[in-house]
């Protein structure tokens, strides 16, 4: 029977990369919730105001970033004090849980001396560092 | 007792989002986008718009990235640069949240994954940079085609439970592309192994590039690639896919938040009512027949590729 539950069980790494999901996630899912009812309700001042966005959602990105004049790549940061930026934690959250999920893997397949994931691992963690790090743009 | 109000209950929800999608007024709203309507106006739509959404995505077996952004795009006020950004957010949510449960009843399985991902998540940046250098209507032309081939492609595959695979390809040995699960049905313990690794990593490169240049998710490609290609069991394929989503939506959906295609307003009530329905589309699913409303999705699905496809044509 234990022999059973060995084989079906999941190995310990991606019982590790699953509890940081869990955790990670929801976490950002509140903070995200918490920070939305800061920034409609007004609690903290937006740097578009309310009543603007609807006039640039409907026009493509390059017309956003121009007229309300909205920071590329990591530059919302120093706007995180204004209330709409602020959401943006949750969301970098959940975008970057997968990058330390996968940091947390490397260790386990270095120990298992498995040379092709330890490859993968580090060849994904090196791409998806990329995406984040806002160095690719894109012209318009 | 219970089941029928969950049916009538599905019914009213299925009923709301139809009159949400065909109400002329909302049309012609999302059309001539309003300034008229109060800022809050647009938020409570999509919140509700997405609850359902979760809610039929669920009962209909496909992610909610593929609902959201042919939807969304096309009856909503929303240009198609800040749609695709949420739907990819609204589809790495949806794989986050059900990834933990997947991994550790080993139904997705990371030697699996991480291969396929590899490619997938490269590509989907490329598809990312692709979608938003492209002319808008270009794009909205190749999405409407996109939807269309994925609804017949719902309507049409069908998937095997327990593929044969007779001799696993020297790729998939080489990675160890293998596992055993317990069917929970029967508690068989079930040996699984792929074959045809090389092709099936090939195609995820296509499905990396769809998935990034229009943020649909790919849910809809990762399973059939999976299961009837590759020859992993398709409790395997569809949870490997689901956790795979976690992985190439990430990369895919960094490119957008960089590029500014992201507006909080309309993100988080997007994904926030995603995940509620689709919580809500969990427990409905134990007592209704979803096959019916996959049918109806198929439907809504050819509608929405059909309205894009006209839209970059300039005539919709």
């Amino acid at each position: 029977m234990r022999e059973t539950r060995s084989k079906t069980a999941a190995s310990p790494e991606q019982i590790r990369y699953a509890n940081l999901l869990f955790y990670g996630c929801w976490g950002a899912i509140f903070f995200l919730f918490a920070t939305y009812f800061l920034y409609v309700f007004g609690i903290l001042a937006p740097h578009v105001p309310l009543e603007e966005i609807s006039a640039y959602w409907s026009q493509g990105v390059h017309h956003y970033l121009e007229e309300a004049k909205i920071p590329l790549g990591w530059g919302w940061v120093v706007l995180l004090g204004k209330g709409d930026f602020l959401n943006f934690v949750g969301i970098v959250i959940l975008a970057g849980l997968t990058i330390v999920a996968y940091l947390t893997l490397l260790p386990a397949y270095i120990r298992q001396k498995d040379l092709p994931f330890v490859i993968i691992v580090t060849l994904e963690i090196l791409i998806l560092s990329l995406a984040a790090s806002g160095i690719l743009v894109v012209g318009h | 007792m219970r089941s029928r109000w969950l049916s009538s209950g599905v019914s009213t929800v299925m009923f709301i989002g139809l009159w949400l999608l065909a109400h002329p007024a909302m049309a012609a709203e999302a059309a001539a986008p309003g300034l008229s309507k109060p800022w809050w106006f647009w938020p409570v739509v999509l919140f509700l718009f997405c609850l359902v959404l979760g809610v039929l995505a669920v009962l209909a077996g496909v992610g909610g990235g593929v609902l959201y952004v042919p939807l969304v795009s096309g009856f909503f006020p929303f240009h198609l640069d800040f749609v695709r950004g949420t739907g990819l957010l609204v589809a790495l949510a949806g794989a986050l949240a059900a990834g933990p449960g997947l991994l550790k009843r080993n139904l997705a399985s990371l030697r699996l994954a991480l291969p396929v991902a590899l490619i997938a998540s490269t590509c989907a940046i490329i598809g990312a940079f692709m979608g938003l250098a492209l002319p808008r209507n270009i794009v909205q032309i190749a999405l409407g085609g996109t939807i269309i081939l994925i609804a017949i492609l719902l309507a049409t595959s069908k998937n095997v439970e327990r593929p044969e695979v007779k001799k696993p390809d020297s790729v998939g040995q080489a990675l160890k592309i293998m596992g055993v699960y317990r069917e929970e049905s029967t508690g068989e313990e079930v040996d699984w192994r792929v074959h045809r690794t090389p092709l099936g990593l090939f195609l995820f490169i296509i499905i990396g590039i769809m998935a990034g240049m229009f943020g649909l998710g790919a849910g809809w490609a990762n399973v059939p690639v999976l299961n009837l290609l590759m020859g992993a069991p398709l409790k395997i394929a569809v949870g490997t896919s689901k956790f795979l989503l976690s992985i190439t939506d990430t990369s895919a959906a960094w490119v957008y938040l960089n590029q500014g295609c992201v507006i909080p307003l309309m993100a988080v009530p997007s994904i926030v009512g995603l995940m509620l329905g689709s919580f809500i589309g969990v427990r409905i699913l134990a007592v209704v027949k979803p096959k019916a409303i996959r049918y109806i999705v198929i439907l809504v699905l050819l509608f929405a590729g059909g309205k894009a496809l006209l839209k970059g044509l300039g005539i919709g």
